[in-house]
């Protein structure tokens, strides 16, 4: 029995604490708890809507990454229900761009294809939309192969609230919605984004890569070859992708 | 009252918004047909935004185009109630063009667009933003003359822009004279406090359709603290078949303008803002005529009646065609000039809403009532109306009736009651509060509009028995994937797939299998998504899966699966390129 002044959350059975200002997702990370999540990254301001979090409070849908927690929470997460959920929805970020995982550089490193085996996906299920999507190949430094994008807006915020620049965006609406860079030209090398940025680096899926690098950790060894996507404490490691810690 | 939008002033009132980036890129618009990229910079650099920023407003906003739109452009309602689909057909045919292009001489363009407001005096379509109505096979005839003979619109007979009320039905609101000033005199001879008390004990709920108290609204947006409190009435209503607002703009913006200044007065406003749907753009020189005579009375601006300290001003932002931005977190987005994406909730506006400040965001209909309340008190209204749905409301009656037009009936009214009143007979269906409401068949005409049965912001569809009803369902299924904000990806993917499935189903490649993945597809969108776009998005669907299984069934092809890949029609790029249409060239 924990004391009634102390603020806690119950997720999937579990009573787990939490502080003034944590969302759900906050609460669950400190506790190693993993919610399958692609648009979120601690230290980047939430989003909420790539919807893999999605859990249920006290019954009513919600995403843990938006929410704030607060006592007396009971939430469910890691059922079957909805992890069936949350595979289609990944089924559905699959079809709606080019995903084409053997060929991809990304591929063993890739944050939605982790996900989506750790959903148990073997299929995009729905057709294809097989949209066309521009590739940017401008800058010297950097790739920009939107038919992987899934708009989860991570490069937007690391690049405004952690880099100090503006470099990309979403425009366009539905389906239409698409990333593009903030430039007269609408290029990427025209913008003041460096390798040393973490939006250059913080790319779940393979639509922002780092050219000159590709393939260059083995498969057996590329990220999630070692490790499962729920590990606690693996955010570190994702960003570390090619420059694994039993390399250096 | 008539309104006529065939003339062509510019309003040149003081409150005009000149500077906002929706109105900057209506004048481009206006002046190049689109939105040329060096425009865009230069407006950048001038309004100090992110280039990105303003192409994402551009690409946002259906009215706005980044290639050129013709010298007329014409876009044609594709809403069950005020469009005409093979109306566009025929004058694309007349004028020699292709829907969604512009003709080769810059001279026309012609396309589809969303519901436009005038189910009651369709087909209408817009012309360079402007309304015209009840089009006849003579009309589309004229109208190409006009085109090709380039006429100028000014010149284009002013009765085609004539815009009708059509009120039907008169009740509490729309039938009681307002006295322009009078809920004013009325507020100041009593404390705020007292005017809240009285509209919280009125029991009025917001008329857009979720029924947020309006007096606890105004409550929370007064309790909280902020360097500026704002009003924000939301004219965005984008509902197909919704046109309530118009009327209410258009014969009782006194009293709209009048519950806003109320709503500032109560929760220590001094800025209100109108967000008006681009559609009704016609309605703004005298929406700005109304403002400067209210000026000029002592009802707006520095000491109001008089009272020092009560100051309160309002300007009108006009939208660029999306539906989203009704959802009144993406109404202030807009207004902050961004793409009109929802915001995550909490915090809710009455707390950190235009600006990150304290706002109410109420709806014309709202305002109007909060006005009229003031003046006859609480239960003048309250004695009106249903248990836990006090006074009246406004509905928009559309579809397959004698007598489309504006009816205001108190709460607890049935269904049936309504469809004897506009002359409805056979009906097959109601699409009650729009797509995003409830579809009901013949036997629930017994239940009753109102927060405990049947919610409504008030469109009001009617569907005859001559109606082919999966084509009614698809047609919302098409509208909804076409306004999807798509940030998140349940509605974004999820309406697609649900607009694709019933378009296979439609065109009779349909299953079993299809059914049971629409049903499963339209259960997530509704449940997952982020706002209540999303969140209402399947109804439609899974209404009639519910209670219309047999427009399913009756399309379904007899065996378990087909798919959704079409051979044959994925051979017609190569056709067209070796020129070959003969019978070897198609599969089956």
């Amino acid at each position: 029995m924990s004391e009634p002044t102390n603020k806690t959350i119950t997720i999937d059975g579990r009573e787990i604490p939490f502080e003034e200002g944590q969302t759900i997702m906050d609460a669950a990370l400190a506790a190693d708890i993993y919610i399958p999540h692609l648009c979120h990254r601690p230290g980047l301001s939430p989003h909420g809507s790539c919807k893999l979090c999605t859990v249920e409070v006290n019954g009513r849908s919600a995403s843990a990454c938006t929410l704030p927690a607060s006592s007396g929470q009971e939430i469910s997460n890691n059922t079957d229900a909805l992890n069936e959920v949350r595979k289609t929805i990944t089924q559905m970020l699959f079809v709606e761009g080019n995903h084409f995982c053997p060929s991809c550089e990304k591929t063993g490193n890739c944050t939605l294809q982790a996900v989506a085996y750790h959903l148990d996906m073997l299929d995009g299920h729905f057709p294809q939309f097989y949209p066309r999507r521009e590739v940017d190949a401008s800058h010297p430094g950097i790739m920009l192969d939107r038919d992987r994008c899934i708009l989860c807006e991570l490069c937007v915020r690391a690049s405004r609230e952690v880099d100090g620049k503006d470099v990309f965006a979403i425009t366009g609406r539905g389906t239409d919605a698409r990333l593009i860079v903030n430039s007269e030209s609408g290029k990427l090398v025209d913008t003041n984004i460096t390798t040393d940025d973490l939006a250059a680096h913080i790319c779940p899926v393979g639509a922002i890569l780092i050219k000159e690098e590709g393939y260059e950790v083995p498969i057996g060894r590329r990220t999630f070859d070692l490790h499962m996507v729920g590990e606690p404490g693996l955010e570190p490691v994702i960003l570390r992708k090619g420059q694994h810690s039993d390399e250096h | 009252m008539d309104t006529n939008n065939g003339s062509d002033t510019k309003p040149g009132s003081l409150t005009r918004q000149n500077d906002h980036l929706l109105h900057r890129l209506y004048d481009l618009q206006q002046q190049f047909h689109h939105i040329p990229q060096q425009s865009i910079i230069n407006l950048a650099t001038e309004l100090k935004l992110p280039i990105s920023q303003i192409e994402g407003v551009v690409d946002f906003y259906s009215f706005f185009h980044r290639s050129p739109r013709g010298r007329y452009d014409i876009l044609f309602s594709n809403c069950t109630s005020c469009g005409d689909l093979a109306m566009m057909q025929q004058l694309c045919e007349k004028l020699n063009v292709s829907p969604g292009n512009t003709r080769a001489d810059g001279s026309v363009s012609i396309d589809a667009t969303s519901c436009i407001g005038m189910c009651d005096q369709g087909p209408a379509l817009l012309v360079n933003g402007r309304t015209i109505t009840q089009l006849s096979a003579q009309r589309l005839e004229m109208i190409a003359s006009h085109v090709e003979a380039a006429t100028p619109l000014d010149q284009w007979p002013a009765e085609w822009f004539r815009v009708q009320d059509n009120v039907r039905k008169n009740g509490l609101l729309l039938g009681t004279a307002f006295d322009t000033g009078s809920a004013l005199s009325a507020a100041i001879n009593m404390e705020p406090e007292a005017l809240l008390a009285e509209i919280t004990k009125s029991g009025l709920r917001g008329r857009g359709g979720a029924g947020f108290g309006t007096g606890m609204k105004w409550k929370f947006c007064r309790e909280a603290k902020g360097d500026a409190h704002y009003v924000i009435c939301n004219a965005d209503e984008g509902e197909p078949g919704t046109f309530k607002d118009r009327i209410l703009l258009t014969s009782h913006a006194h009293a709209v303008f009048e519950g806003m200044t109320l709503c500032g007065y109560v929760i220590g406003a001094q800025k209100g803002y109108l967000y008006l749907r681009a559609e009704y753009r016609y309605l703004l020189p005298e929406l700005y005529a109304v403002l400067s005579r209210r000026q000029q009375a002592g009802l707006l601006g520095a000491g109001i009646l008089g009272q020092t300290g009560f100051d309160f001003d309002i300007d009108i932002i006009v939208g660029a065609g999306a539906y989203i931005c009704g959802e009144e977190s993406s109404l202030i987005e807009s207004m902050e000039q961004k793409r009109g994406i929802p915001r995550v909730r909490p915090p809710f506006p009455v707390t950190s809403g235009f600006l990150g400040q304290p706002t109410v965001v109420n709806n014309v209909e709202t305002l109007a009532a909060a006005a009229q309340i003031a003046i006859h008190g609480s239960e003048w209204f309250n004695t009106q109306g249903s248990d836990k749905s006090d006074g009246t409301k406004i509905l928009s009656v559309s579809g397959d009736c004698t007598t489309p037009g504006i009816y205001e009936y108190p709460f607890g009214v049935s269904i049936q009651k309504i469809l004897d009143d506009c002359g409805a007979e056979n009906v097959q269906a109601i699409q009650v509060g729009g797509p995003s409401g409830t579809l009901i068949g013949p036997d629930e005409f017994e239940r009753k509009l109102g927060f405990e049965d049947l919610a409504t912001g008030g469109s009001f569809m009617i569907f005859g028995a001559e109606r082919d009803l999966l084509a009614v369902i698809s047609n919302f299924a098409h509208f909804f994937a076409h306004e999807s904000c798509g940030f998140c990806t349940p509605c974004r993917v999820g309406t697609s797939l649900l607009k694709n499935g019933l378009d296979k189903i439609v065109s009779g490649h349909g299953t079993r299998y299809d059914m049971d993945e629409m049903y499963r597809m339209a259960t997530l969108v509704k449940r997952r998504s982020h706002c209540g776009l999303g969140q209402t998005a399947a109804n439609p669907v899974l209404d009639a899966l519910q209670r219309f299984p047999k427009l399913f069934e009756e399309r379904l092809l007899h065996s378990e699966y087909a798919p959704h890949f079409d051979l044959d029609a994925s051979l017609e790029e190569a056709r067209r390129i070796t020129h070959r249409d003969d019978a070897e060239a198609h599969l089956s």
